[in-house]
């Protein structure tokens, strides 16, 4: 493994990064026709004439499509084009059925825009500026199945097999001017910068923004130079970065690989590679023996776009605020220390934490169940919060009935873990499984009763005035009761029963 | 400018995914050389000034909504296809770039 | 019957004097008895014209109301989808391939209850002017059958010469539906483009290709142009306005004040002295019917021949990229492991002819970079100066017109092995499609040095297509008094019935 240490690395280089994004749109229907672009259906269901590129067939624009691009150019504070076109990038693909890809090429729809973003550094929080060079909208590819070969994937593959339900599904491209300066702090940048813009796509509602389902998918442009230098290393483009994680490890793992070759007197090959999620490096892909030629040329089956000032203006008003912005307000408006905060961001909470208090939680109470208990079940089935089967809904609920005391907070445990398994609402599972604080004063006394007398010990010296015994019979009680019991209400019989109110 | 050797063409084939016969490939570097000096002919009218035609309408904006329509049934979209497999385009193997 | 017009058909039909079924059987029989020398067809579809011509007759027979081209027989270009049709475009790489939808010209023609015979043929991809270039054998012309029937619709037009047919369906995208016309003593016109919706129009260069409507008669063309035209959401380039009321120009045929333009660059050297001989006489013809004949000058036509050589395999190296063996059509070479790639080499070698792989590499060359600026983007430029050029001439003149094409029908083979030479059989025909307005071809007579047709071409401004049909019928109808009888009755007999 690797000789050289990250320290090592960042005390003789400064990394160069560039970031390209794509986001797949949630439009309904696809980029340049009406076929459904839900996740998962049956091979080949979402497919007509113009996405499987038949003889004949023409493509059409989905206005939404546009509108969310524009949408996303404001929020990255782009200025947009008022004429725009699409063009045809030529390369044969057999996931690419008319073997072009209908792109952007030298007009883009959205250029010149900023992300600013907030790390966590040595000397406290600092800001950088991620500079945006353009946004603009292309196509989806199918999707093969390799098949036959011992390992699944393409290479050593008999044959493959192609669904094209993706492909055409509207794609918008965020592309970074190069972002120098960043130094040691790199990685974190880059996966604040693509948080940032997960968020932002988020709040604009246009995408889904799964990187897990790829919805959100970055490759990351890294090179190297002498710190000092003015002169740009040879990158490298690392494909396939599917999570936050994978963004920072990607990069970390190329400044390194890069720092040794250089350091052995080796060039860096440009070249695109696979970031490999079991072992967080990368590996070769195509070295391209000759430079790809695309051949673009604008698309002429298809007419400029040119928004209008008044269409663009009307979409600026509706903006959404802020994530930064937000994220502030919230804190304030929670009374959140900044720790929390940033567990809840870190995390990735705080929509579901904001959505449960709209309905109605208390707003630390929210923030502890979705932070502790859904969180730990989320770990132990190696899931993300947010993909657990429980709502925002489903939270206020159990709060709710905490509040008033019908859940005591053992009890609401059970119910989450109800209501995860599948067993219906919060009120479902309360009902089936015939939860309920034990508020039955009878029931509780023959209970305390009956520990009293097995414990008639304890029991004593309870009597005797030595009230930190009665723990112990209280925690009985609660355990005779199966934990429905309200421990406070135990309390208070408990010590009436000894002698001690 | 206007000449292409065998090797150019040979690229152009390689580009537009044609296996070409080394005879075909002698054929037309010497058609080239004529088609070429005959279609250049555009250069001497083609000056800066003059704005690029690509579409022959001053169309702009044409849009659709987003609607969803009905697909083709699977059965129709793989009628045609050369092989098919679990409902799926059943293709050769792919060399080249993981996906 | 089979050599009336469209016109006088649907009077008969309406009128009860025939039925659909039996004008279709007609012409179903008149294909098998000359269609062997004309070849004109690449599939004739008996069943489902026959299934048409039914549920025609049977809707008149309740009394429902009807277009006035219900009922009449059709030929369709291969390179327009029919759902379930084998549609081949001319070629092997698409042997077999019966598409799952139909084009909207098609749509629109079922609807009006044309009924479509079958598949014409064409050059392959509708790259060529002869016809020569069909992977499944050239068509014959019906005037000689040693010569070209024009190309690329020569299927189409010799199918209406042959009467085979009495309305076609053609497309033009260089002079694809006007040369054939010129050559073979029919009439055909290229609509504005937009005019006429390419969903489902197999591409060949998107930006210049455009389907349009092929007859015997000025008239008869004006009633399919009307059937075919109109606005199509599924194509971002059709025009979202009413239809020119090309119908009602050709009845009327009025050129009574008309300023007719004759275009100086497309006249004299390598012109025929036959073509030039009809045309003058044509401008007469029109003079007397009452227009004003000037002369106008477009500079920049000569360059034409070289951007659309340029603008057209540029578009085509792109479009026809989709045929890869990948998910239709044909697929060779699938076997010992070989890879998608191979696959796709090798397909493409042998399923696409000579024409269209020299077409395909040489717009790849166009676009490649480096040369991008030189041949694609040059091309554009004189696309635009040839628009400029047309729209001065247009400030003087209401249509254009000129020779169709410089020579009369020459021999199978004669300029196989000349691209050069066969390209300029468009020299007259491109300038149209590079400025996107419409044209027509329509017979003016026979060149007295070998009897054969010679074709008169309109061009009017964009959206203004009435234009070219009122030019045309007045022509029409003055030549057809000189002549005593429509030109095609001096064509030779095909044997059979008729």
């Amino acid at each position: 493994m690797s000789a050289l240490t990250y320290e090592d690395v960042i005390s003789k280089y400064e990394p160069v990064l560039g970031l390209e994004v794509h986001v797949e749109l949630n439009t309904n229907s696809k980029m340049f026709c009406g076929c459904s672009t839900i996740f998962g259906a049956e091979p080949n269901t979402q497919t007509c004439p113009v996405c499987l590129a038949m003889p004949g067939a023409l493509p059409v624009v989905n206005e939404k499509a546009i509108e969310s691009t524009i949408l996303i150019g404001l929020a990255l504070n782009c200025s947009i084009a008022p004429f725009s076109r699409f063009a045809r990038k030529n390369y044969f693909y057999p996931d690419m059925p008319k073997n072009f890809q209908i792109s952007q090429y030298d007009e883009p729809i959205c250029v010149n825009g900023y992300v600013d973003v907030e790390i966590e550094t040595d000397e406290g929080p600092q800001s950088f500026r991620i500079e945006i060079e353009r946004v603009h909208m292309e196509e989806d590819t199918g999707k093969s199945l390799h098949v036959g070969g011992s390992t699944g994937r393409i290479h050593g593959a008999d044959y493959s097999l192609l669904d094209y339900n993706r492909a055409g599904i509207p794609l918008v491209e965020i592309v970074t001017k190069i972002v120098p300066g960043t130094g040691k702090y790199a990685p974190e940048v880059a996966k604040a910068y693509v948080a940032e813009l997960r968020d932002i796509l988020r709040a604009l509602g246009v995408s889904d923004v799964k990187m897990e389902q790829g919805s959100l998918r970055c490759d990351a442009n890294v090179s190297l130079r002498l710190i000092g230098s003015e002169v740009l290393g040879t990158r490298s483009e690392t494909k396939n970065v599917n999570s936050l994680r994978s963004v920072e490890r990607a990069i970390r793992g190329e400044m390194i690989r890069h720092a040794e070759r250089l350091n052995n007197g080796e060039k860096v090959v440009q070249e695109t590679r696979h970031f490999q999620e079991d072992t967080g490096l990368t590996r070769s892909g195509r070295s391209k023996e000759q430079a790809e030629d695309y051949r673009y040329f604008p698309e002429p089956d298809l007419v400029p776009v040119a928004p209008d000032a008044q269409w663009i203006e009307k979409l600026r008003a509706g903006l959404p605020e802020r994530p930064s912005l937000r994220r502030k307000r919230l804190q304030e408006q929670w009374s959140v220390p900044d720790k929390e905060m940033a567990a809840m961001i870190n995390a990735d909470v705080l929509n579901i934490v904001e959505e449960t208090v709209i309905l109605g939680a208390d707003p630390a109470k929210a923030r502890s169940w979705w932070l502790g208990e859904i969180s730990r079940l989320a770990n132990e089935k190696g899931v993300a919060i947010t993909e657990m089967a429980i709502s925002a809904k489903d939270v206020a609920e159990i709060v709710s009935l905490v509040a008033k005391g019908e859940l005591t907070d053992k009890l609401a445990r059970q119910v989450i873990e109800g209501v995860i398994v599948g067993e219906g609402t919060p009120a479902q599972v309360i009902s089936t499984r015939g939860i309920k604080v034990v508020n039955d004063d009878g029931a509780l006394m023959a209970a305390i009763e009956k520990v009293c007398s097995e414990q008639s010990e304890t029991a004593d010296k309870v009597r005797n005035g030595h009230l930190p015994a009665a723990g112990a019979l209280i925690g009985a009680v609660m355990k005779e009761t199966k934990g429905q019991a309200d421990a406070a209400r135990v309390r208070e019989l408990l010590l009436g029963h000894l002698g001690q109110a | 400018m206007s000449s292409l050797s065998r090797d150019d063409v040979a690229n152009l084939a390689r580009l537009a995914r044609i296996e070409m016969t080394d005879q075909e490939l002698e054929n037309l570097t010497t058609e080239f050389g004529v088609i070429l000096n005959a279609v250049a002919r555009v250069q001497e009218v083609a000056t800066t000034d003059v704005p690029a035609t690509s579409h022959p309408l001053p169309l702009k904006n044409i849009f659709r909504s987003d609607v969803v329509i009905p697909s083709l049934t699977p059965e129709e979209a793989l009628s045609g296809a050369p092989a098919s497999e679990e409902q799926r385009f059943r293709v050769p193997q792919i060399l080249g770039e993981e996906a | 019957m089979i050599k009336n017009s469209a016109a006088e058909m649907s009077a008969a039909l309406s009128n009860g004097a025939t039925t659909s079924v039996a004008l279709t059987q007609a012409h179903l029989d008149r294909i098998s008895e000359v269609d062997g020398k004309v070849h004109a067809f690449l599939y004739v579809d008996t069943h489902g014209a026959l299934e048409q011509a039914k549920k025609v007759d049977d809707a008149r027979a309740r009394g429902e109301k009807l277009g006035p081209l219900a009922g009449v027989p059709l030929a369709l270009k291969d390179v327009l989808v029919q759902k379930d049709v084998p549609t081949t475009c001319g070629s092997k790489i698409l042997e077999g391939w019966r598409p799952p939808y139909d084009s909207t010209v098609v749509s629109k023609l079922k609807n009006a209850g044309v009924v479509i015979l079958g598949k014409t043929n064409m050059d392959e991809f509708a790259m060529g002017s002869s016809t020569e270039n069909s992977a499944y054998g050239p068509t014959h012309n019906p005037w000689d059958l040693t010569r070209i029937p024009g190309g690329s619709g020569g299927g189409s037009s010799a199918a209406l010469a042959a009467f085979e047919a009495p309305l076609a369906i053609g497309t033009d995208t260089g002079g694809s539906i006007r040369q054939p016309a010129a050559v073979t003593g029919t009439v055909g016109v290229k609509p504005t483009y937009g005019g006429v919706s390419r969903y489902g129009l197999v591409a060949f260069s998107s930006s210049l290709d455009q389907a349009g409507p092929c007859a015997r008669t000025v008239l008869d063309t004006a009633l399919l142009h009307e059937v075919i035209a109109g606005h199509d959401a599924k194509d971002s380039t059709s025009i979202n306005a009413p239809v020119p009321q090309v119908v009602a120009a050709a009845k009327s045929g009025d050129v009574k004040g008309m300023k007719i333009g004759v275009v100086k660059e497309l006249n004299g050297d390598g012109y025929q002295a036959g073509v030039r001989q009809r045309f003058e006489e044509s401008l007469e013809l029109l003079a007397k019917a009452g227009a004003e004949i000037i002369e106008v000058s477009a500079p920049n036509f000569e360059y034409a021949l070289a951007a659309y050589y340029l603008i057209a395999p540029s578009e085509c190296s792109s479009n026809l990229a989709r045929f890869d063996a990948m998910r239709y059509g044909l697929r060779v070479g699938d076997k010992d492991g070989a890879s998608a790639e191979s696959v796709m080499n090798m397909t493409r070698e042998v399923g696409f002819g000579r024409e269209v792989k020299r077409r395909i590499l040489l717009g790849t060359y166009a676009l490649s970079s480096g040369y991008y600026d030189a041949y694609y983007g040059s091309a554009q430029k004189v696309r635009t100066l040839i628009t400029q050029d047309f729209n001065k001439a247009f400030e003087k003149c209401d249509v254009m017109v000129s020779p169709t094409c410089p020579t009369t029908a020459f021999k199978i083979g004669e300029k196989a092995d000349d691209p050069l030479a066969m390209y300029l059989n468009d020299i007259a025909t491109i300038p149209v499609n590079m400025a996107g307005i419409g044209g027509m071809s329509l017979p003016s007579g026979v060149a007295p040095e070998d009897g054969l047709p010679v074709g008169f071409q309109i061009m009017s401004p964009v959206m203004q297509d009435q234009r070219m049909y009122s030019v045309g019928a007045a022509l029409e109808a003055a030549l057809l008094s000189k002549w005593g009888a429509p030109l095609l009755s001096q064509a030779p007999a095909l044997g059979g019935a008729a």
